[in-house]
């Protein structure tokens, strides 16, 4: 795999910051892959953009686009563009010349200009606005021309700050296929940068889980989600049970737990080979565990409480759920029927229960 | 905020625009008084207007503050551009700290210390240097500079403090070299404020008094002076005439410079 | 931005030195004169006082200084442009406040003209303002001459050329400097501040005085600042408004310098009335910068 992006052992700190920004991050992006990092603010995702781009200087470590080393390479003369979180459309020029700004500055020849810009505005559905200015706009529509004035010039790598923060929530699913499809259209190598986990899992194809200038976690979207390598990335993406347990027992791809927590074994399927008593973390998604008012002898995997609190949210319900311990546990339960009047109230006693599959241990 | 104005309120407000405009409408309605004496009234006439056209020496300071305004107003322009845009832009370099000091200094300088100051540096260069020989127009423009790219670089700063920086660093990023950026995004972005920045160098050097007496020779005399020294004599009707003309030019230039600013600010406004 | 080409950053240095080097020269280096100036002595000749260093020796005295001390005129016309100045801040304020507070509650679309209205003499001469005056107050001024029409008055008052006409002076040219800043903390206020102490059971002027009076407090010191640091240093008002009784400190540094000619004396009255101002003029720099941090 020819990687088009390279960064080894990135690291940027801020003067008279605390923490390190970017604290040694390497990473390989292959040409036409959409490349997430994901993280919570502060966590050196914008940062590691505005390298990418040319707006920050790496303190150590290489950035290398096509093995040629970006370091002394400033933001104009880099084969590289950026859709801007504001979008940083030129008020004062219409969209068409918000469009050919970069391509008169690369002296392309007029006709040349005309036409590309013109095919990059119908490719973006705003082949009828090129007069407009920015400040006629809607939302998305001013988010279009930034997509477009970024991509007429075909960079080897586009760059997307919070591409769709800024938009509202309807609009914004719509145009996560819409932006994938493009990229594939295109076939240019995409890296974006957000904090909202739906967005990252829903259009890229690898994720980079950052957190304090590191990364967490790299992976395809499923597998971060499914088998999150620690605490931090199970928790950022989405919500997640967590049990305090102890190796009691191990058989081939099974580790047999026990957890004071959970007031009851509790089995996972694991390769691992670890030692009697060996502390390790059960996570398990709330959307995986069943519940039910009567217990299903089928569960490995069973346990009761009462009813804490419920959240009706429309297509799901989120139920917490207190243990003998104490401890509460979160399911979501899918609202399968149009029964109005929830049969769950406050207090009622309840049975959970998951299969050995849907649990993964954590290594941290 | 409830929009009604409690009748206090007002009452209040009345008085205070009565108290900022009464003076000035006396001085407008008394230029066109028939009389030599500027407090009783005596029938509509322009006659002040003509003499006032006719006084040579009134005529000729006017041309020289003029002058003096329109290359102090150029100069501040360009010296306080260049200083606000590196108190908003540029967060780190040697000595920084004491530039943002320095560039309010004659913000806060009691003009009588500005003039003396200043005075006495141009005295102590022509003795070390011989340059300026003697004091007039281009020793006043020199110190009216100083003066007025203070004010313009608040102005300035304050526009690129509020201008969105992904502006330009989109333009850096759509290959436009820093030099260009500045020329084609930063520049037509911030014009109102360039524009209302020289109206604001050009009326503080026009109006100045007490920098130019202290900085000028017997070379220069501005408009300021002529008028001061004619108070100090005595009230005089071409002084009314002459006071109603610079608040027409006054006021129009503030409207224009007002209409400009909302029209930008309108097709700004994201 | 760190990655830029050598002729980027030779401009970078042009673009920070030109100004820096201009303020160093004509702001700096003659405050720094000043201070040498005002302890030499006073001389016959261009210029009108002896050199600093004279046969290798240091000629400094601190005579200038023992002379303020000597003659209380100076005493006395620091303490009265420190007076007046602070009444004036007083005044402007009782004016300037209402005024704001009324432009910033009136309906939307008058704000912009009422703020434009309160520039617009700001803007206009400073001279010819406060002639103005001279024509209303003086003995057979307007005023007077209204006063005795309406049969108010028989003898015309003495309005000019005392402390009086020295206060409405000073307030009425300040007056715009004073708005703007109690505008502009005004107008930032969040109305729903009010909206929550009038739900909680606060009557309009409690209100007034618990939550925006206190809240507005910034735009009082600036202003506040903003006038008083120049009004210290004011020449044309006790000029042409003020009696012999009414000496402002500006008005004696410009005498003793255009008419004593005493060059030494003025800069060290220069001196003097910076030390007094310097803490206000630190605490106006801090406010004019603000934003900026």
């Amino acid at each position: 795999m020819a990687a088009t992006i390279a960064l080894e052992g990135v690291v940027k700190r801020y003067p008279g910051a605390v923490t390190t920004a970017v604290d040694g991050i390497s990473l390989d992006i292959a040409a036409g892959e959409f490349f997430a990092l994901l993280g919570p603010s502060g966590c050196g995702k914008t940062t590691l953009l505005r390298m990418l781009a040319g707006f920050e200087r790496p303190d150590q470590g290489r950035i290398r686009i096509d093995g040629q080393d970006m370091q002394d390479v400033p933001p104009y003369a880099r084969p590289v563009n950026m859709m801007f979180q504001s979008y940083a459309l030129f008020p004062h020029m219409t969209v068409f010349d918000n469009v050919a700004f970069g391509l008169r500055q690369a002296k392309r020849p007029n006709d040349e200009i005309a036409a590309r810009t013109t095919a990059m505005l119908d490719l973006v559905k705003l082949g009828a606005l090129g007069k407009r200015k920015p400040g006629q706009l809607s939302g998305g529509e001013k988010q279009r021309v930034a997509l477009a004035r970024a991509l007429v010039n075909e960079p080897k790598l586009l760059l997307l700050d919070e591409p769709l923060t800024a938009l509202d929530r309807k609009l914004r699913e719509e145009t996560r296929f819409e932006l994938v499809r493009i990229q594939q259209r295109v076939g240019i190598t995409f890296l974006m940068v957000t904090h909202d986990q739906e967005e990252a899992m829903s259009m890229a194809t690898r994720i980079a889980v950052m957190d304090k200038g590191r990364i967490s976690q790299l992976g395809a979207p499923d597998e971060v989600y499914e088998r999150p390598a620690n605490r931090f990335v199970a928790g950022f993406l989405g919500s997640i049970n967590l049990f305090e347990a102890q190796v009691r027992a191990t058989a081939p791809g099974v580790l047999m737990l026990e957890s004071a927590e959970a007031n009851a074994p509790l089995s996972v399927a694991d390769p691992r080979d670890l030692a009697m008593g060996t502390p390790i973390t059960l996570a398990i998604r709330p959307e995986k565990i069943a519940l039910g008012t009567q217990r299903d002898p089928q569960w490995v995997n069973a346990l009761t409480g009462i009813v804490h609190g419920v959240a009706y949210r429309g297509e799901a319900s989120d139920v917490e759920v207190a243990l003998a311990s104490g401890k509460i546990v979160r399911v979501t339960a899918a609202n399968r029927d149009r029964r109005v009047g929830n049969a769950l109230t406050v207090g009622q006693k309840v049975f959970l229960g998951w299969p050995r599959e849907a649990a993964t241990v954590l290594a941290s | 905020m409830s929009n009604r104005l409690s009748p206090f309120l007002a009452v209040m407000m009345a008085l205070g625009f009565a108290f900022l405009y009464g003076p000035i409408a006396s001085v407008i309605v008394y230029s066109f008084n028939a009389s030599r004496l500027v407090t009783v009234w005596a029938g509509f006439s322009v006659r002040w207007y003509g003499e006032l056209f006719a006084n040579e020496q009134i005529m000729r300071a006017a041309l020289t503050s003029f002058e003096i305004a329109l290359m102090s107003a150029t100069g501040a322009l360009i010296l306080g551009t260049a200083t606000g845009f590196v108190l908003s832009r540029y967060r780190r370099f040697i000595g920084r700290y004491f530039f943002g000091a320095l560039v309010t200094g004659p913000l806060v300088m009691p003009e009588v210390i500005t003039g003396l100051s200043l005075l006495l540096l141009f005295v102590a260069m022509e003795q070390l240097f011989g340059w300026p020989r003697g004091r007039g127009i281009s020793t006043i423009v020199i110190a009216h500079i100083t003066l007025g790219m203070a004010y313009v670089s608040v102005v300035i700063e304050a526009r690129l403090s509020a201008f969105d920086r992904s502006l330009e660093e989109a333009a850096l990023d759509l290959g436009a070299r820093p030099w260009k950026v500045f020329a084609v995004i930063t520049l037509p972005l911030i014009a109102p404020a360039l524009v209302a920045g020289w109206l604001l160098a050009f009326t503080l050097s026009f109006d100045d008094l007490v920098i130019a007496s202290f900085t000028t020779g017997p070379s220069a005399t501005t408009l300021p002076m002529v008028i001061f020294s004619s108070v100090r004599l005595g009230l005089s009707p071409q002084i009314n005439a002459l006071a109603t003309i610079l608040l027409v030019v006054v006021a129009a230039f503030i409207l224009i410079s007002a209409r400009l600013v909302a029209r930008t600010r309108r097709s700004a406004g994201s | 931005m760190n990655t830029l080409t050598r002729g980027d950053r030779w401009r970078r240095r042009a673009v920070i030195w030109l100004p820096y080097g201009w303020l160093l020269l004509f702001f700096l280096v003659p405050c720094l004169i000043v201070l040498k100036i005002s302890l030499a002595d006073q001389a016959m000749g261009i210029p009108p006082y002896t050199p600093l260093i004279a046969d290798g020796q240091i000629q400094a005295s601190i005579a200038n200084y023992q002379f303020l001390t000597s003659d209380s005129l100076y005493f006395f016309a620091y303490g009265n442009a420190l007076l007046f100045s602070a009444g004036a801040t007083l005044g402007c304020l009782l004016i300037g406040y209402p005024l704001a507070y009324g432009i910033v509650r009136a309906p939307l679309a008058w704000r912009n003209a009422l703020l434009l209205l309160v520039i617009l003499p700001f803007w206009s001469s400073f001279l010819i303002r406060v002639y103005a005056w001279v024509g209303l107050l003086k003995g057979n001024g307007l005023v007077n001459n209204f006063l005795i029409n309406i049969g108010l008055i028989h003898e015309p008052l003495a309005l000019i050329n005392n402390a009086f006409a020295v206060y409405v002076g000073l307030i009425y040219s300040y007056l715009p400097y004073m708005v703007l800043p109690l505008y502009a903390t005004l107008e930032k206020l969040d109305p729903a501040l009010l909206e929550a102490a009038s739900d909680l059971g606060c009557r309009p002027a409690q209100a007034f005085w618990r939550v925006t009076f206190p809240l507005s407090w910034p735009g009082v010191v600036a202003g506040s600042l903003l006038v008083f640091i120049p009004m210290c240093g004011e020449f044309i008002i006790p000029d042409l408004l003020g009696g012999p009784d009414n000496l402002m400190i500006g008005k004696v540094l410009w005498d003793e310098f255009f008419n004593n000619r005493d060059w030494p004396v003025a800069s060290a009255v220069a001196v003097v009335m910076l030390v007094l101002l310097v803490v206000p003029m630190g605490f106006l720099r801090r406010f004019l910068t603000s934003d900026r941090a």
